[in-house]
């Protein structure tokens, strides 16, 4: 396979850095693949763009950091203005359609959903938003199995919670039907 | 047996080894970068039968740590550039005294509080020089959770058999970076225990009289026997003395049971380095871009190696010749203004071959960086 790297990026809060070591720890345990997550610390941790960098390979990673993402993720408007200019030319961009309006000139291959509308319509939590929006990652990168993410949010989500999550996952998962 | 594969933090991997390796006691004071470290041990260690205390601050909790290591129990603290800085009178007290303890520094960018949430390297010379007085230190690192694994266990292996603190200087990146980590099966690592003495109760025990292999076996302070610890110049009865002779004894052996066996607390990884005219000398999170930038370059057919250093003090300087012997230009990687230079200057035969590959704006140095420079020193820009 070829190095996935993946940038989640929206504002403090939103769970884009679980929703990374989620999928990361996915590809470790279950899928038998190489994956660092790293995120950005500081003032950007509270408010402001943040966001956590996910490579996933089967060879070894060294260099841990994302200097140039080929699929990322923006919850925001200020995480899209901060990062899309990084994007790899022809890469995947995911944008939640609620908050973030696109440049129709960027090279990629564009999903605006409507992860935010989806989840508070749906199941009426927006706290599940980042678990939805891994569904749809999930889907369209197909890096690591919905069945296999799902066993690692068994492991992360209080049982409380558990349903609320997989059906998270599953409205996400739904939302990014290829085109 | 199934394998046991986790996917954790740096810093987690460096607590879960402390408990593999008998971590009893751990006193600290949380600090950017290296808090995961006292969050673990918090929850981790009174479950494993262990104590935790939370101190005021830095000087509190390696003073701590002390006391516990002397009563004989196997003691770890964690801080950063600012904390490590408080701890250095202590650090010199546990050297004089020869008390085992481990003392990991995330670093940071420094000085003063610097930068809390970004990668430095900036702490090697402290590590090594920041104590007063003519001393010999251990320091060790790594670049990756499972060699952080490996190297703190070693760290605790290190600090029983030298009785000696040995300082783990980690960093941010590799401190916050998740990975794969294979928990190695319970006898898969050899620890080191305490060496204790043979000496009855009731019988005159000599708390730093050598044996003739030079080891100190300790007494549990507070047990069997009663005796002197004093960070002044002392005797074998542990009392202060300033008879030349005993000094100048004490501080040979201070230095030479860490010099001596500079050979056994070797550690370094090594890649392609038989045919490469281009060497770099890297270690800690900056291993891992020069590493990147080995494994790509050698798929186009260019010869670079890569010598990545584990232990940092005492600096294997032998090794570090020997490695160095063939290449015609070594670049040391590194993210600071040249510290681990300054001694492979002084190990290989041609010091005006070794170049500085450095990065101290906070950020990771990339293998681009590293390339463009090795691109400069050949004459060929950038």
């Amino acid at each position: 396979m070829a190095k996935t790297r993946l940038v989640f990026s929206g504002s403090g809060g939103q769970g884009v850095i679980t929703a990374g070591i989620i999928i990361a720890e996915t590809a470790v345990l279950h899928e038998g693949l190489n994956a660092v997550q790293s995120q950005s610390y500081g003032a950007e941790a509270r408010g402001g763009a943040t966001r956590s960098d996910i490579i996933i390979s089967d060879a070894p990673i060294y260099f841990p950091k994302i200097i140039q993402p080929n699929v990322l993720v923006c919850l925001t408007q200020m995480a899209y203005s901060k990062y899309v200019p990084s994007l790899r030319p022809g890469g995947l961009l995911i944008t939640d359609s609620r908050w973030v309006r696109i440049e129709k000139t960027v090279d990629a291959r564009r999903f605006e959903l409507p992860l935010t509308r989806a989840v508070t319509e749906q199941i009426g939590q927006s706290v599940v938003l980042n678990i939805c929006m891994l569904g749809a990652v999930v889907r369209l990168t197909e890096v690591v199995s919905p069945e296999a993410v799902k066993e690692v949010v068994k492991d992360r989500v209080p049982k409380a919670y558990l349903e609320l999550n997989e059906t998270a996952f599953d409205v996400g998962f739904d939302l990014a039907k290829k085109d | 047996m199934s394998r046991q594969i986790e996917f954790v933090q740096g810093n987690v991997a460096c607590a879960k080894a402390a408990l593999y390796a008998g971590l009893e006691f751990f006193a600290g004071y949380p600090i950017t970068p290296s808090s995961e470290i006292a969050e673990y041990m918090a929850k981790r260690l009174p479950q494993n039968g262990g104590k935790f205390l939370q101190m005021e601050d830095e000087i509190a909790s390696i003073c701590a740590i002390i006391g516990a290591s002397l009563t004989g129990r196997k003691v770890m603290t964690a801080t950063s550039g600012p904390g490590f800085s408080l701890m250095q009178e202590a650090l010199g007290y546990a050297v004089m005294t020869e008390i085992p303890c481990v003392i990991a520094n995330v670093q940071r960018g420094g000085p003063s509080t610097g930068l809390p949430t970004h990668v430095s390297q900036g702490d090697v010379n402290q590590a090594r020089y920041g104590t007063h007085g003519e001393h010999a230190i251990v320091a060790l690192t790594a670049s990756t959770a499972q060699d952080i694994f490996t190297l703190t266990v070693d760290a605790f292996n290190f600090a029983e058999t030298y009785r000696t603190p040995v300082i783990l200087l980690l960093d941010e990146t590799t401190g916050h970076l998740r990975e794969r980590l294979e928990v190695p099966a319970a006898d898969g690592i050899a620890t080191v225990g305490r060496l204790k003495t043979t000496v009855s109760q009731g019988v005159d025990y000599h708390p730093y009289l050598p044996r003739e292999d030079g080891r100190l076996p300790m007494s549990d302070f507070g047990g069997a026997h009663r005796y002197n610890v004093t960070g002044l110049f002392h005797d074998m009865w542990g009392f202060p003395t300033e008879n030349p002779k005993i000094v100048y004894g004490l501080i040979r052996h201070l230095v030479d049971k860490i010099d001596h066996n500079a050979d056994q607390m070797a550690r370094w990884k090594e890649y392609y380095i038989d045919d490469a005219p281009t060497l770099l000398v890297s270690y800690g999170a900056a291993a891992r871009s020069a590493l990147h930038l080995v494994e790509n370059r050698r798929k186009r057919g260019e010869k670079l190696g890569l010598l990545e250093l584990q232990t940092l003090w005492p600096f294997p300087h032998e090794l570090v010749r020997e490695k160095c012997c063939h290449a015609q230009s070594i670049v040391v990687v590194e993210m600071n203004m040249g510290q681990v230079l300054q001694q492979v200057k002084l190990a290989v035969r041609q010091p005006e071959k070794a170049f500085l590959a450095n990065r101290i704006d906070g950020e990771l140095i990339t293998p681009t960086d590293i390339q463009n420079i090795i691109h400069v020193i050949q004459g060929k820009g950038v």
